[in-house]
């Protein structure tokens, strides 16, 4: 019996553009519950993705040798056939079929192509037994909660019987309670002989569960710490996290900083659709002219939702709080209202949510302004492709021309029409939703510039990201944002990135 | 040489576009061979336009409706409804003319008010509740004439369908007609090759011009080439009647529209709803208010159609503009609109509605039974969308 029951070795899969991993190793010994730490953009699910075969053997430099047998998986199916189960973030699971059925989904007990369905529903029921659900096999899953969803889908995994579960930020969506039996049913199945890979930005949960701990960073691995040998610390582990060279990457600048422009007062924002769950709790926070703020917080901390909901209540429900422009109170409750009032927000999903890729750059820099460019409803063209071609110099737009399609251009150029969009509507704070994501090295020096001369215009930019580095690079004053509470304030000379992943992570006071 | 490969990677990159007008002239030339020149006379290029217009008046707002993203089953049905009405306003309430037609478009309007409020407001998607639209205003055609044609109506009123520019002004020669018929030509001309200098001129200013300069003029020489050919069947070449008074109705909605989609800020708001809703919602585009106004228009050209249709045939009944709604649709898609919304154009749309009405036109001359003519129309369709998707696989695209 091979003790490693999986070996990666010096994996390097690279994009168009970004080196995503580079000779990554990664060893799992049977029967252990292996964590993956590491930053938004570490690659971790990339690393994860090559294990199950989304990337296909040949799309990937490097080995894997599982249970001691080199493996080149063409796709999921070869990876489960072996018994490597993914359960990712966002749950995989068909809502209006019971759960029975989502369970042996593609894997349906049937003689000649007829389900039998008693057997169906008493394997199910003992599956669900093993996951410590008392449901009926026949509910619905609209009718459970995202928990008991989750156990449905280790359910799921172990009718295939599984042999190795990778579970992808498992408890990002569930409450407390909910939290805590999950994971219990993982230390529960490491008993049962299965080993688990789970990834998560809870530092405590790590601690709690895992035997060892494999650190990536910018697509490299740095360490893999014994959880059980040595006494490893969460401040050991963000060190290992965070742990770059900072120098040169970021653009000089002298910060004049001047009146306050933008405040929000204890604004509480409610999910859309779950009842109760509030999302964002009474925040405050504040942004002067000519300073660049950043909110420092991991993914579902509640960044883009604080964003989005003041920006015209493009998020949520139920919300309460007050935004003040200049000191005065103003109404938000639209997005024109919002764009009126002086404030812009760039989204973090570019391509979903703040380009008509099926346009051309002139049309989607005017998309947000293009009152300024109209007499009596017609749209000025001439006005327009001058002041679209003024922004595609200024911000060093390469595209072929203004009547370039925004669809085909770079991830970097694409958000940099973005940027231009709100520029053009010349608002007094500009909240920009993790401005770099997906953007080469080069690009980013460039956005960074461009935020520069943002807040020497005189207007205050809000950085959402959750790379530290970046943060810190950039912003004069930083929060920390952690499951929707603002749970620290730091000016920049006092922020290390160590202190901000402490406040990222902290559990809300109890 | 490389002017060549200039040229051909222009026409490369436009492709979609020039090829639906490369495939009108196609068929054209076609079944003037195949009807040894039946197609191409006076009476029956009157007709052609005459046959079709109430569906291109559909195809413009059609379009529209689609480039949003939406879709309007409705059309056919309401286009009955208003005609039903129109008839009832002018037969039962004794109403002049033009009050009538003013009436019936306002009527138009109401529909569009009541299912753009189900889209915009409600989020009930535009299928549904056009699919439903297209069930009750059938409803209410039949219960409005109890199940009888409504017969025949005033000679003013049955004009804006089948009449003609000024045709017994000087009923002592022929004359007259061919010269409005000619003046109005002339003055169609003007205004468009105008329209393609000026935009020209402008873009040259910017250094924005990237049509080479022989492809623009031998698109001015096209169209200098159709409206002095329309001309002259239509006022000049033995047997013409003039212009219809129809085709100068389409000609400016094709005009306003065309400009509207292109140049207003309407027509970018739905460019950009159909593109990406989410983006165009977070760039502060009441895309509520876009649905609502794109389904009364839609609407109000759905009346006019009405209005057109009832006129031509002199008469409003329970089965009118049975399947116009089909004909718009496949106009609009065959014209280049994407399913998904966000593409398409006024033009592209009025095009792939000439297509369909030729085929049908010139099928109709060869003695086709109108089963082949469906078989054959469907495939037309179904063939124009694949070539558009084909076209965008290879370009790359999404």
């Amino acid at each position: 019996m091979v003790t490693n029951i999986l070996e990666m070795r010096q994996i390097t899969k690279t994009f168009p553009g970004v080196k995503a991993l580079q000779d990554v190793n990664l060893t799992v010994q049977r029967g252990e519950v292996h964590a993956i730490c590491g930053e938004n953009g570490a690659g971790k699910s990339t690393l994860m993705k090559v294990l199950s075969g989304v990337y296909p053997h040949g799309s990937y430099d490097g080995e894997i040798a599982f249970e001691g047998d080199t493996v080149q998986f063409r796709d999921i199916g070869d990876s489960e056939a072996k018994g490597i189960v993914i359960i990712h973030q966002e749950l995989a699971l068909s809502p209006f079929l019971s759960i029975a059925e989502n369970i042996f989904l593609g894997n349906e007990i049937a003689t000649r192509g007829f389900i039998d369905w008693d057997k169906t529903n008493l394997e199910a029921s003992k599956l669900l037994a093993r996951v410590g659900l008392s449901d009926s096999p026949i509910t619905k899953i609209v009718d459970i909660g995202v928990g008991k969803q989750q156990l449905v889908e280790i359910a799921k995994a172990l009718s295939k019987e599984v042999k190795l579960l990778i579970l992808d930020e498992p408890t990002a969506a569930l409450n407390d309670e909910d939290s805590a039996h999950l994971l219990d049913l993982i230390k529960h199945l490491r008993e049962q002989g299965i080993t688990s890979i789970i990834i998560s930005h809870k530092l405590n949960e790590i601690k709690a569960i895992a035997d060892k701990v494999t650190i990536l960073r910018d697509g490299r691995t740095i360490e893999t710490l014994d959880m059980r040998a040595d006494d490893v610390s969460e401040d050991r582990i963000i060190k290992g996290m965070v742990g770059r060279d900072l120098e040169h990457r970021y653009p000089d600048r002298t910060p004049k900083i001047g009146e306050e422009i933008f405040r929000i007062e204890g604004w509480t924002v409610h999910h859309p659709s779950e009842a109760g769950r509030v999302v964002i709790h009474g925040a405050n926070l504040s942004a002067r002219a000519g300073e660049v703020v950043g909110i420092a917080g991991l993914m579902g901390a509640g960044r883009t939702e604080l964003a989005m909901s003041v920006f015209g209540r493009s998020y949520g429900k139920g919300i309460t709080g007050k935004v003040f422009m200049h000191g005065k109170e103003v109404r938000t409750r639209t997005v024109s209202e919002a764009i009126g009032n002086g404030i812009a927000y760039a989204t973090e999903d570019r391509k979903h949510f703040g380009l008509n890729l099926l346009e051309d750059v002139k049309r989607n820099v005017s998309m947000a302004a293009l009152g300024k460019l109209a007499k009596r409803g017609w749209v000025d063209g001439e006005k327009e492709f001058i002041i679209a071609n003024e922004y595609r110099k200024s911000m060093n737009i390469k595209a072929p021309s203004v009547s370039s399609l925004t669809g085909k251009l770079s991830g970097g150029n694409q958000q940099k029409v973005v940027l231009s969009k709100w520029m053009y509507s010349d608002p007094d704070v500009l909240i920009l939703d993790e401005p770099t994501r997906g953007i080469d090295v080069g690009a980013k020096y460039e956005i960074y510039t461009i935020i520069n001369r943002l807040a020497s215009e005189g207007k205050a930019v809000i950085v959402i990201s959750s790379e530290l580095p970046e943060l810190l690079g950039i912003c004069d004053r930083i929060y920390a944002l952690s499951e929707g509470h603002l749970t620290g304030e730091f000016g920049i000379a006092d922020a290390t990135p160590e202190l901000l992943m402490q406040y990222m992570t902290k559990e809300k006071e109890k | 040489m490389a002017a060549i490969k200039d040229a051909v990677g222009f026409l490369g990159s436009r492709l979609r576009q020039i090829g639906i007008f490369i495939a009108l002239i196609v068929i054209v030339i076609l079944f003037q061979v195949l009807t040894d020149g039946r197609l191409l006379t006076a009476g029956n290029v009157s007709n052609i336009i005459v046959q079709n217009s109430y569906i291109l008046i559909l195809a413009i707002g059609m379009v529209m409706i689609i480039i949003a993203g939406h879709i309007d089953l409705s059309v056919g049905s309401v286009a009955a409804f208003v005609g039903a009405m129109s008839g009832v306003m002018i037969t039962q309430w004794g109403f002049p003319w033009w009050v009538a037609i003013l009436g019936s478009l306002i009527i138009g309007a109401l529909v569009g008010a009541w299912q753009g409020f189900w889209v915009a407001y409600v989020g009930i998607p535009a299928f549904i509740v056009t699919l439903a639209g297209m069930l009750i205003f059938r409803g209410l055609t039949q219960i409005v004439l109890g199940n009888r044609q409504i017969t025949p109506f005033p000679t003013e009123y049955r004009q804006l369908g089948g009449g003609f520019v000024f045709p017994n002004a000087f009923p002592a020669t022929s004359s007259p007609a061919e010269w409005i018929t000619v003046g109005l030509g002339v003055l169609a001309l003007i205004f468009l090759v105008g329209q393609q200098l000026r935009g020209r001129a402008s873009r040259v200013k910017h250094g924005l011009e990237d049509e080479p300069l022989a492809w623009f003029v031998t698109k001015l020489a096209f169209t200098a080439m159709l409206v002095l050919g329309l001309t002259y069947l239509l006022g000049i070449a033995p047997g013409s009647r003039g212009t219809p008074i129809v085709l100068i109705v389409l000609g400016v909605l094709v005009v306003i529209y065309s400009s509207v989609m292109a140049r207003s800020v309407f027509g970018r708001h739905v460019y950009a709803r159909g593109g990406n809703l989410h983006a165009a919602q977070l760039s502060g585009i009441k895309t509520q208010r876009v649905d609502f106004y794109l389904f009364v228009n839609m609407g109000v050209l759905a009346a006019l159609a009405g209005l057109v249709f009832t006129g031509r045939l002199n008469s409003a009944g329970p089965g009118a503009g049975n399947l116009f709604e089909l004909d718009a649709i496949a106009a609009a898609f065959i014209g280049g609109a994407a399913v998904t919304g966000g593409i398409g154009t006024v033009i592209g749309a009025i095009t792939g509605g000439l297509i369909m009405g030729v085929l049908n036109n010139g099928m109709s001359l060869m003695g086709i039974n109108t089963d082949y003519q469906q078989f054959i129309k469907g495939m037309v369709l179904l063939l124009a969308v694949a070539f558009d998707v084909f076209n965008k696989r290879r370009s790359g695209g999404r």
